[in-house]
């Protein structure tokens, strides 16, 4: 099994190794078999829009969870100039699994955070996947005050498998931690715009989750308890993850339904991860776009929303 | 009702939403913690605490408010709230289902109650988390009407007072229940903002999204002794650093000692202690002839041999008369000190 591809894309994965193998024969021998390659590029791209236009829920949480997926230091790098990251809660660390900083989005300067798995093995480590503990949410905090201080608009980047489930977590007040985040976010003077990137697991993902305007990525997940999670509850196994993640409604589909979504930005056909230059700029452009609106408001136009907004939810 | 019932005091009739789950009901109740054999009436006066070991058993919502608010003046708020099931949500049972069973076996409509009322009179909001519907979990109906006694509070600046016990965000309802964190810490930011004040009492046990939101965003934050509070359960931090947990993690004490909450009360000395906080908060006096009721410093009394020795009798007369006048009209100076009373005899 090509580790590159989910299961569900294994039909793709097969007719690219014979793309690969018929480039590797075309540059051996001279032959020109460009036409038999062409018409395989085209039956894949064909494919991966079939596969794709099906997909479950279930599968979508694994595109969300791909190991190729990009990662928020990905979007960063592509989305925004001149990002001087920041570091430190101020009281006890610094948490590589949150990241912030300074930076410009078309020229104007925004406060960036977003949570970041790591990509080589030791990254991940480092970052812990990405999986926040309380000094990540109160260096979060610190910057989101430092943004209101100085008018800039906060952006942030959800993917995270959750707050990090551990004595220290739980000794240094992750629960306070979160819900301290959820209290400032809900009254910050500045726009804030959320992005779910990937995977956004519960009160860690919300921990950086609460703003104007709450968008996700097309193959991006957001739920209230993993779907393995969930399904060791209910059935008592997590073999019925797929079933629980129907049942909740992890897309972003049901979610814009039950108007707790804003928006879903188109990924490129296959996943985010096929074309991230692709994914970066239609972000980008959506950003830009949806900070005009806000800003065109006045602060208090803008409170007042966003405190209806989230007295809405469930209404 | 058959005779039996009758005789029962009103703490254990099987009647109406008094009834709590997964107790054995009768006279005698066994403490969890010290396996002392415990006189039901008794503890019922001893506010649901063992008097051996002093372990906070567990109560419900309507319990905990009855005996924590003022005997007039109180009323329940926001009561036609009902739960919600956007998503048609359907495991191996629906959730429509399984709101119906909750709903019937506990009598409340959803985990939440709220009342406005008072506490050594002055007036006050009072919710509290039933955790026998759901386990206490938040979902829409939890978190709107936890928001609308926040916003009634913040209308008529009185102090809002929460006694929760969750386990956490309810599944069932999704991203909505998530969302409703979002939407309590919200209000609780505005209470903050004009300066009302809003006393997070922490019952056994408080987990996930109800912990990571409004119960400890208390301008106080108290705990009942030993409750048990944290983000994670402890099976999933096991699972996660494989190793086991040292003992007294996440309990109050831990809490305390981690500077999460500001004190442990003892259940007996709540009424007291919260509103002498909050009279000082609030600029309020308390009501002279009221305060001087609950002892508030008393200790719990560990002399309890009649109990022991006592064969559990079905001929129960003087608890028969006593009861009713107990719940109604004497509760008020009944309630501090009713231990004393009942075993000093």
């Amino acid at each position: 099994m090509n580790p590159n591809f989910l299961d569900f894309e294994q039909p793709i994965a097969d007719l690219e190794v014979k793309i690969e193998e018929l480039q590797l024969v075309g540059s051996d021998n001279d032959i020109n078999i460009g036409d038999e390659i062409a018409t395989l590029r085209e039956k894949s791209a064909k494919l991966t829009e079939k596969v794709y236009s099906n997909l479950t829920a279930w599968d979508i949480v694994k595109v969300a969870r791909h190991p190729q997926r990009p990662y928020s230091l990905d979007y960063i790098s592509r989305v925004f100039t001149e990002f001087d990251e920041l570091h430190g809660d101020r009281h006890f660390a610094d948490d590589h699994a949150i990241v912030g900083g300074i930076a410009r989005l078309q020229g104007e300067p925004v406060m960036v955070i977003g949570q970041e798995k790591g990509r080589t093995v030791q990254d991940k480590v480092a970052r812990n996947f990405g999986m926040p503990k309380p000094e990540g949410y109160r260096k979060a905090l610190r910057l989101m005050e430092m943004a209101e201080r100085f008018g800039l608009p906060v952006i942030t980047l959800i993917d995270t498998p959750g707050a990090y489930p551990g004595i220290d977590s739980e000794e240094r007040g992750i629960s306070e931690a979160i819900a301290r985040n959820l209290a400032l976010m809900s009254r910050l003077r500045t726009p804030i715009i959320c992005v779910v990137i990937g995977e956004g697991s519960s009160g860690g993902a919300l921990g950086i989750g609460v703003g104007d305007h709450l968008v996700m990525l097309q193959y991006s997940t957001y739920f209230v308890i993993s779907p393995e999670g969930c399904a060791n509850i209910i059935w008592k196994t997590s073999d019925k993850a797929p079933e629980a993640a129907e049942a909740m409604g992890v897309t972003s589909t049901v979610l814009q339904e039950l108007g707790i979504v804003d928006a879903t930005i188109e990924e490129p056909k296959g996943g985010a991860h096929r074309d991230i230059d692709l994914m970066a700029s239609r972000l980008e452009e959506h950003l830009v776009q949806q900070l005009q609106v806000l800003q065109a408001m006045s602060t208090e136009e803008l409170l007042e929303q966003r405190y209806q907004r989230l007295l809405s939810y469930g209404n | 009702m058959s005779w039996y019932d009758k005789i029962l005091p009103s703490g254990v009739r099987r009647d109406g939403g008094e009834r709590r789950t997964g107790v054995p009901e009768g006279l005698w109740k066994k403490c969890l913690k010290c396996e002392a054999v415990l006189y039901r009436p008794d503890l019922e006066l001893n506010v649901e605490v063992c008097p051996k070991c002093n372990h906070h058993m567990r109560i419900g919502a309507r319990r905990r408010l009855d005996i924590f608010l003022d005997d007039n003046n109180r009323e329940e708020i926001f009561a036609d709230i009902e739960p919600v099931d956007r998503l048609k949500f359907k495991d191996v049972k629906s959730y429509k289902d399984r709101l119906t069973a909750a709903q019937k076996s506990t009598g409340e409509k959803d985990a939440l109650i709220a009342m406005r009322g008072d506490l050594l009179g002055l007036p006050v909001v009072a919710v509290a988390f039933e955790f026998n519907f759901h386990g206490g979990s938040m979902g829409y109906a939890v978190g709107e009407k936890f928001t609308r006694a926040a916003q009634l509070a913040l209308e008529h600046k009185l102090p809002l007072i929460c006694f929760s016990a969750s386990g956490g965000a309810r599944m069932q309802e999704a991203l909505i229940s998530l969302m409703q964190m979002a939407k309590t810490s919200a209000v609780l930011e505005r209470l903050k903002g004009a300066g009302v004040p809003y006393i997070s009492v922490m019952t056994d046990p408080i987990y996930g999204g109800v912990s990571a939101s409004l119960a400890l965003l208390g301008d106080i934050n108290v705990a009942e002794p030993e409750a048990r509070a944290g983000f994670a359960g402890p099976n999933i931090i096991e699972q996660t650093i494989r190793q086991k947990l040292p003992k007294g993690f996440q309990r109050s004490e831990f809490l305390l000692e981690h500077g999460a909450i500001d004190m442990i009360v003892h259940r007996k000395d709540m009424r007291g202690t919260l509103s002498r906080l909050l009279s000082k908060l609030t600029h309020h006096a308390l009501d002279p002839l009221l305060e001087a009721v609950p002892q508030l410093n008393q200790e719990p009394q560990l002399n309890q041999e009649p109990q022991l020795n006592q064969e559990p009798q079905l001929n129960q007369e003087p608890q028969l008369n006593q009861e009713p006048q107990l719940e109604d009209e004497t509760k008020l100076e009944q309630k501090p000190q009713p231990v004393v009373e009942t075993h000093a005899d």
